[in-house]
């Protein structure tokens, strides 16, 4: 296929710089190759990413309750209006409000710790960071399976490891009180590796001349740390921090397969709601409306969080 | 200063380190030991206490069992079928797509690319339901196609593919096309080998999210013929809980054989992973 069409190009590509008509039809020609080279994958986004965002809305706007349901009635706000009442919705996005002031915080220090050991030049220092990062290739589902068992209130690795420091044990996924942190525990332990990666990339690019000045003024390590690697790593924090709350808001893999949103509907995030909603109950309509209530709760937390950066003058960072 | 001495100094000075590192690493590691001896106990071992972390005998049965008593080899032949042509359809589309929006001017071009990075800001959750409804429609619940074809492209590695393309000087594009070859020719023979590591990157992460996903299977593979390793070590805990405890020993073999291929690669292309999670960062 390829030499007939080259043939073609050459020969077309032999009209002289001058002639104008020629010159129109190889910019007509770019331009058609230009599409031919986006079409697919644009194909791909109206018909998976656009039209559905569109279906979406609509379909919050209608009471749609089955799979195969069409003319489904338009109800106008009521879905949406329903909504502030819903106490278990708000009480799900209150969860996942909790699970991220909690997660991005704990795993943001965690992943920052580790990255400032594993950035020394010592020997097999590749090991470690290979090790640190195994968590982060392994399926949330894995992960899941593992830490039941881990944490299995009388049989497992961790209540063990608390009875040897003489610490209470704890009924880790059966209480309601401790099994949002238990999650938060988990996934620090699955995603530290991945932070740590990005912390690792912000802590190369300071400059080793900024330290050494520091060091020749009397910092400590600690105070080289705090006065001048910790500033530099503002963008790197910026980062983490947005990307953290986003993917925070959107946690669900852990609440199916771990608590599946128990013990007392006390893991019962957004996403795992809305999931049920949807796909247990078939309110699909409804269940379009609490995700783009999700995403406008998403959408002006990013904004007021980048409202705060600007107004501390960081603007230049994002 | 002699050199010897330094070096002595300088392990001494390293112990500490070595000591946190061996430290965060068994905290890290630990669990995965704990998965590896529990899938050699004997099937629906209850555990003891205290927790015995090595067993005195190793018991591959479970291994047989997962192929025996489950359609285990089905789920992974399912999760290599789905895994191996969405990387395909990725790199395909999302290369293409992007050496046109690098290196090709055309009307339309700019506002197409900002369509697609304004649908990265747009949760799955928003879509997830729609686009079921879509897979429906097209009698694609159950079907490979179903559980593949929403996922060949993505807005991401599109991106990232055209960072990389951006990075050739233009001298390469023109000197090719004075020696008489067409755009097709020169993606193919020229800008696709030179973002290589680019496009292993796009591969590596398409290979982890794709293998390791569960949401999607979730609403797509209703039928135990069509689930996929994630998706049946899901059921696996759903549905044994319910009623009785679940044979861990067996769900450990299981996660082991979900986990293998992805450690594999992980070992071939450590770099690639890390370079995909640093482009990421650096798209802030």
């Amino acid at each position: 296929m390829s030499s007939a069409v080259q043939a073609g190009a050459v020969l077309e590509g032999r009209a002289p710089a001058g002639d104008r008509p020629a010159r129109r039809r190889r910019r007509r020609r770019s331009e058609r190759v230009g599409w031919l080279f986006i079409l697919p994958a644009t194909a791909h986004l109206l018909l998976f990413a656009l039209v559905p965002i569109g279906f979406s809305l609509y379909l919050s706007f209608h009471e749609w309750t089955s799979p195969s349901f069409l003319g489904a009635p338009f109800v106008g706000f009521d879905n949406y209006i329903s909504l502030f009442s819903d106490d278990p919705f708000w009480h799900a996005m209150w969860n996942t409000a909790y699970y991220t002031v909690l997660s991005v915080p704990i795993g943001m220090a965690v992943s920052l710790a580790l990255a400032v050991v594993v950035n020394q030049k010592l020997r097999g220092m590749n090991v470690f960071r290979a090790v640190f990062f195994m968590p982060v290739i392994t399926s949330w589902v894995a992960v899941s399976v593992i830490w039941i068992t881990l944490l299995s209130p009388d049989a497992g690795l961790v209540n063990y490891l608390f009875d040897v420091l003489h610490l209470p044990a704890q009924n880790w996924l059966d209480d309601p009180h401790a099994a949002m942190f238990a999650i938060v525990l988990i996934n620090t332990w699955k995603t530290a590796g991945f932070s740590m990666v990005i912390w690792l990339a912000g802590l190369q690019a300071v400059p080793r001349e900024l330290l050494e000045a520091a060091s020749i003024d009397g910092a400590g390590k600690w105070r080289q740390f705090r006065s001048v690697t910790l500033p530099l790593l503002a963008p790197t924090t910026i980062f983490l921090v947005i990307t953290g709350v986003i993917g925070g808001f959107q946690v669900f893999t852990p609440m199916y397969v771990i608590t599946e949103g128990g013990p007392l509907g006390s893991t019962d995030v957004a996403v795992y709601h809305i999931y049920q909603r949807a796909f247990e109950e078939f309110s699909m309509g409804y269940a379009s409306a609490q995700a783009w209530v999700l995403f406008a709760v998403i959408f002006v937390v990013t904004l007021i969080q980048l409202w705060f950066i600007r107004r501390r003058g960081e603007s230049n960072l994002i | 200063m002699s050199r010897r001495k330094t070096t002595v100094l300088g392990l001494l000075r390293a112990a500490p380190t070595y000591a946190i590192l061996t430290l965060l690493g068994a905290f890290m590691l630990v669990p995965f030991l704990w998965m590896v001896t529990t899938s050699l106990k004997p099937s629906g071992t209850t555990f003891s206490y205290p927790p015995d972390l090595i067993p005195d005998t190793f018991d591959f049965g479970n291994y047989v069992n997962l192929f025996t008593l489950a359609p285990f080899a089905k789920y992974v032949l399912n999760s290599v079928v789905v895994t191996v042509l969405t990387v395909v359809g990725q790199l395909a589309f999302c290369a293409s797509a992007a050496y046109g929006f690098a290196r090709l001017s055309f009307t339309g071009s700019k506002s197409v690319f900002v369509l697609f990075l304004a649908t990265m800001m747009i949760p799955f959750q928003v879509t997830m339901i729609p686009l079921f409804l879509i897979v429906f429609k097209l009698n694609w619940v159950n079907t490979y196609q179903g559980l593949i074809v929403p996922g060949i492209s993505s807005a991401f590695a599109i991106f990232l593919l055209r960072q990389a393309f951006l990075t050739i000087p233009r001298d390469y594009q023109d000197a090719a096309r004075i020696d008489g070859a067409n755009e097709f020719t020169v993606f193919f023979r020229i800008f696709l080998p030179l973002v290589k590591p680019a496009l292993a990157t796009v591969a590596v992460f398409a290979f982890m999210g794709t293998w390791n996903d569960l949401l999607w299977p979730l609403l797509i593979a209703r039928d135990e013929k069509m689930r996929t390793v994630e998706l049946g070590l899901a059921y696996f805990n759903v549905t044994s809980s319910a009623y009785e405890q679940p044979n861990w020993p067996l769900m450990m073999a299981a996660s082991v054989v979900s986990l293998l291929p992805v450690v594999l690669v992980y070992i071939c292309a450590q770099r690639y992973f890390v370079a995909g999670i640093s482009l990421s960062g650096v798209k802030g």
